[in-house]
């Protein structure tokens, strides 16, 4: 029996990393004060003291030039994990990871794939400034070859971190930044890879599914507690991972509790939960008790800290979505 | 042009005398290669214009830095050709036919990167850069003694990943050479407004990294700088950019049309600079091989070529759900070819035409 701490997201992801380098000798991890500064968010904190400067490696200011190198170090056999500093940052990159990284293992007609992984903080609710609050996701899952991968607390954030950088593709690893410092939870000393396939539900439940991801998890929480107070029993579907969906545990929450709500921050406009209901209507429609409702962040620019709140799904708002579908 | 060594049509007595310290051997071996190359060229464009591949960017002048930069390495060492080297694969082992059928948009023209350590070619260019610096910074942490070479144009020098490939390997003392042949033509954009350095090779300055000039036309000169700058970069000198002058002498590919804006008179003014028969002239001059047997070294490789048409044409189409299968190690769901499509996918009855 391995022994357990209590940890913080944040601080599960820097106990994985390091459980990474020690175990894989064939992975460094790479990005903008990574080094001795730890990362912004201290995610590598002592890492580059443990494990020296050469496998946790201070880049220049270059996300582009670093994300292609990753691309590069792969061919010679190395596992980058890279870490872009804030989730607005990865747009300059946003050529290597769909033009190069995500189409690689197609040309050359499925031998080799890229043992990538990078690491985004993602999302809002920081009151961080602008460009520090991006829900990038969508882009990612809708461009081929790339998996797209948010834990949602501090187990989550270890298993399939390991699990990301094992799978053989590369993997868009978004980490809801507003959950880093959200409490501890009780993790083993070592991690096991997690299980990039498949959603968990992380509450049952008979009448409605609320399906979310990330930081949204604690809010679909929020809204099920106080449904359950209504005699309301809600499903909570913690997604996990965004490409591939998992398509059976979607049609098993429609077919199973009639009614399937989607919350995320991203902008609603083609975003993960149009995918959702599209799929839904698809294949169950008729399973369904009132059509698939979204609550989503706006289709506009994250706004500046002073009104973010009013573009995070909150309780009350996954709340009123409820019972419109509920009383439909 | 300033750094070219020649007299317009003749060799220059300076590629003579050099090639005086060379043996037979490997000049033949230079030449053998810039051969092979111009017979696929050639060989493409007729192809395209038979209607057997698809549009197809030719290299025609670009015979002899390409096979210099190939054969001054080691065949452990990594290239990243852009859609302009197409067949420097071939000079590392891989059949023709492959490169051809990527131009046929044929999958079997995706190379096998592993064994021959030849990237996949980039369409975008510049995005290869960072790609080399990788390979060659992650070589030496592994303390693996390899160079990585990366291709691209006077155009690709404008764009952004060249900039962050160059400062990353400089600050990395990655083990990389980025090989500039400014052919002075980004499709119909010269040199004049792609940059106002005067030199490419300047821009290394700005990285803290040697830059040097060569005779693009010039197998032997390119061979040497190549020789040079993997040489440096092996020994833990770091990166090197490497300006090949030279002038495209075709089209920017089959579908380009130069008429339309650059002065044909003064492309006839480069073409005596046509690497091959230059080449020819001057291991000829320095007693190196008789006009002949370099005649024969060409037709054989034409020859090589000759029915290579009909083998593109015979290989067998992959099927849509073959291609769904190559994208990630486990096919999604999505991918898979129960789902992919509806039976009535394959039935174009009543398309427009």
């Amino acid at each position: 029996m391995s022994s357990t701490t209590e940890l913080n997201m944040v601080e599960a992801i820097t106990r994985g990393l390091g459980q990474l380098l020690e175990e894989d000798p064939d992975a460094l991890l790479m990005g903008e004060d990574i080094g001795a500064n730890g990362g912004v968010f201290r995610a590598t904190a002592g890492l580059q003291e443990r494990f020296g400067a050469e496998r946790v490696v201070d880049t220049p200011l270059s996300e582009a030039g670093f994300v292609g190198a990753a691309i590069g170090m792969c061919l010679v056999g190395l596992h980058p994990v890279v870490e872009i500093q804030f989730d607005a940052f990865v747009y300059p990159a946003f050529e290597q990871l769909v033009s190069q990284a995500g189409r690689f293992r197609w040309r050359t007609s499925g031998a080799y794939g890229l043992p990538l992984v990078v690491r985004i903080p993602y999302g809002g609710g920081t009151r961080a400034p602008e460009l520090h609050s991006d829900s990038p996701e969508t882009l990612f899952s809708h461009m081929p070859g790339l998996r797209v991968v948010i834990p949602s607390d501090p187990l989550s954030g270890g298993e399939l971190l390991l699990a990301a950088v094992r799978c053989g593709d590369p993997v868009i690893f978004l980490e809801p930044k507003r959950m880093y410092r959200r409490g501890r939870q009780a993790v083993p000393t070592r991690f096991a890879a997690g299980d990039l396939d498949h959603a968990v539900v992380v509450r049952p439940g008979d009448d409605l599914t609320v399906v979310a991801y990330g930081a949204m998890l604690e809010v679909a929480r929020g809204a099920a507690d106080r449904l359950q107070q209504e005699g309301v029993s809600t499903r909570v579907l913690d997604l996990r991972s965004l490409y591939p969906l998992d398509r059976e545990s979607l049609l098993a929450a429609a077919e199973e509790t009639g009614r399937v709500l989607v919350v995320h921050e991203a902008a609603r406009h083609c975003g993960i939960g149009a995918e959702v209901a599209a799929l839904l209507q698809e294949e169950v429609a008729d399973a369904l008790l009132a059509p698939t409702l979204r609550v989503t962040g706006m289709d506009m620019p994250f706004p500046l800290s002073q009104n973010e709140d009013d573009a995070l799904p909150s309780v009350a708002r996954v709340l009123a979505a409820a019972h419109a579908m509920l009383e439909y | 042009m300033e750094g070219a060594r020649t007299i317009l049509g003749r060799p220059a007595p300076e590629m003579v005398t050099a090639l005086r310290e060379w043996s037979r051997e490997l000049a033949l071996e230079l030449f053998s290669a810039m051969a092979g190359l111009r017979a696929f060229d050639e060989r493409a464009v007729i192809l395209q214009r038979q209607g057997r591949i698809g549009t197809y960017p030719t290299f025609y002048g670009e015979e002899a830095v390409q096979a210099a930069s190939v054969r001054a390495l080691q065949s452990r060492d990594w290239l990243f050709p852009t859609y302009r080297q197409t067949a420097v694969v071939t000079l590392r082992g891989c059949p023709p036919l492959v490169p051809l059928l990527m131009w046929r948009g044929h999958p079997g023209g995706w190379h096998d990167v592993m064994e021959y350590r030849v990237a996949p070619i980039c369409v975008p260019v510049a995005t290869n850069f960072p790609h080399a610096v990788g390979s060659a910074w992650g070589a030496k942490l592994r303390h693996l003694k390899l160079v990585a070479l990366a291709y691209g144009g006077d155009g690709s020098t404008s764009a952004g990943d060249f900039h962050e490939a160059c400062n990353l390997a400089a600050v990395m003392g990655a083990p990389v050479i980025f090989l500039i042949t400014n052919n002075q033509w980004a499709i119909s954009t010269p040199v004049s407004k792609q940059t106002k350095v005067r030199r490419v090779a300047d821009k290394a300055a700005g990285y803290g990294m040697p830059g040097v000039r060569v005779d693009a036309f010039d197998v032997f000169a390119c061979y040497q700088v190549v020789r040079e700058a993997a040489a440096r970069a092996r020994a833990g000198g770091g990166p090197t950019l490497i300006e090949a002058i030279g002038y495209r002498l075709g089209p920017h590919g089959t579908a380009d049309e130069p008429s339309l804006y650059r002065d044909q008179a003064a492309d006839r003014l480069w073409e005596p600079m046509e690497p091959l028969r230059r080449t020819q002239l001057a291991l000829v001059a320095a007693g190196l091989a008789s006009a002949a047997e370099l005649d024969q070294i060409r037709a054989d490789a034409v020859e090589g070529l000759r029915a290579i048409g009909d083998a593109v044409e015979a290989t067998s189409p992959v099927t849509i759900e073959e291609i769904a299968a190559t994208v990630h190690r486990e096919t999604p769901w999505g991918l898979l070819p129960d789902r992919l499509r509806e039976p009535s996918w394959t039935d174009r009855s009543g398309d427009p035409g």
